[in-house]
């Protein structure tokens, strides 16, 4: 949910990574922590577990500049991927202004996806919003794997509509601001809106 | 559905900053926030000195959403304060309407004080964050109504 505040002259949007258990949700945002200067990022905070599984979330707040006067801040959540945390998921949704569905590109990894996307759709109605109609980007990740299933197939299978589609690697960050960029770009498209 | 978005006045700002000032004094606390449930902060006062506000509102938040999950789990609507004790610093939580008032103090004080003085204000802070929404409800222009691509873009050079 946009705060915007007249006072700080800020605006605070929040954008979550989702997608299925290590398909490169943390991976993206440590990225964007590594690559983004330290006076532009707060901490990257991650509860995680002891073998860095991400338990409830990964959070990082990012200013990307200023725009007609106000500060732009962006809150980057990731949610647990394994199955058994979906009441988690459910939470970190609340309040989202855009989604970045990150997905796995190896074949077996595809049922995976599905699923997930699934439980994204599912559980964004849950909080009343609409994937259809909420601002939000398909990652297709790990692209320099040996098993990876043609781009246009997993695009086939996973398209909602006519959402931005970024082919990544983000163990090496190649991708990871375009889909970031492509995110934050429908969410401040839609401040003009509201 | 999804609440809507929050517009802060300067007005409003600086009056729910007043209130937070009296009850960091009367609760003798180090830092008092108010935080939206999504974890945004909306203003804090007090010894910040280098204390990383933005990620204690986002795990405030995050604390008080897996605890209500554990209300619902149990057939309560949510809990509306929680409590965390330390050794020197402790914080105290309170859930009003959409928003959390958090109140970190010390040895100075203590919890009873600090949830006595926060129970006092909330009425305040719940009438005000009504103005704030009923005030969002007005057929106003949204003030980024003329954002263009070319400023957006700009963001990303």
């Amino acid at each position: 949910m946009t705060f915007i505040n007249y006072a700080s002259r800020e605006i605070n949007c929040k954008i979550v990574y989702y997608g299925p258990g290590l398909c490169g949700k943390t991976t993206n945002l440590q990225h964007i922590f590594e690559a983004t200067a330290p006076q532009s990022r707060g901490k990257l905070i991650s509860l995680a577990t002891e073998t860095d599984r991400t338990l409830f979330f990964d959070f990082m707040p990012l200013e990307l500049g200023t725009v007609r006067g106000f500060k732009t801040r962006f809150h980057l959540y990731t949610v647990p991927g394994q199955v058994f945390y979906d009441a988690s998921r459910k939470l970190i949704l609340k309040g989202v202004d855009g989604v970045v569905f990150v997905a796995d590109s190896q074949e077996e990894r595809m049922d995976a996806n599905v699923e997930s996307l699934y439980n994204l759709e599912e559980n964004l109605k849950a909080q009343g919003y609409d994937l259809m109609k909420i601002p939000y980007v398909l990652q297709l990740n790990k692209r320099d794997l040996p098993n990876v299933i043609p781009a246009a197939d997993i695009a086939a299978e996973l398209l909602r509509r006519d959402e931005p589609v970024v082919e990544a690697v983000a163990s090496t960050g190649a991708g990871v601001f375009d889909t970031l960029k492509a995110v934050a770009k429908q969410v401040l498209t839609e401040l003009r809106k509201s | 559905m999804p609440d809507m978005p929050i517009l802060l006045r300067e007005r409003q700002y600086h009056e729910i900053k007043a209130v937070l000032d009296r009850l960091r004094m009367d609760s003798v606390s180090r830092v008092v926030f108010l935080v939206d449930k999504d974890g945004q902060e909306i203003a804090v006062q007090g010894e910040v000195g280098d204390l990383d506000t933005t990620s204690l509102a986002s795990l405030a938040a995050g604390n008080v959403a897996a605890t209500g999950g554990m209300a619902q789990l149990i057939g309560e609507k949510e809990f509306p304060t929680l409590s965390h004790e330390g050794e020197r610093e402790s914080i105290h939580i309170s859930v009003i309407g959409r928003l959390l008032l958090i109140v970190v103090f010390d040895e100075r004080s203590t919890l009873g004080l600090v949830k006595l003085r926060s129970k006092q204000v909330c009425h305040q802070l719940l009438a005000m964050i009504d103005e704030i929404t009923r005030a969002q409800s007005s057929d106003e222009e949204s003030p980024f109504a003329e954002i263009t691509d070319e400023d957006i873009d700009s963001l990303f050079k």
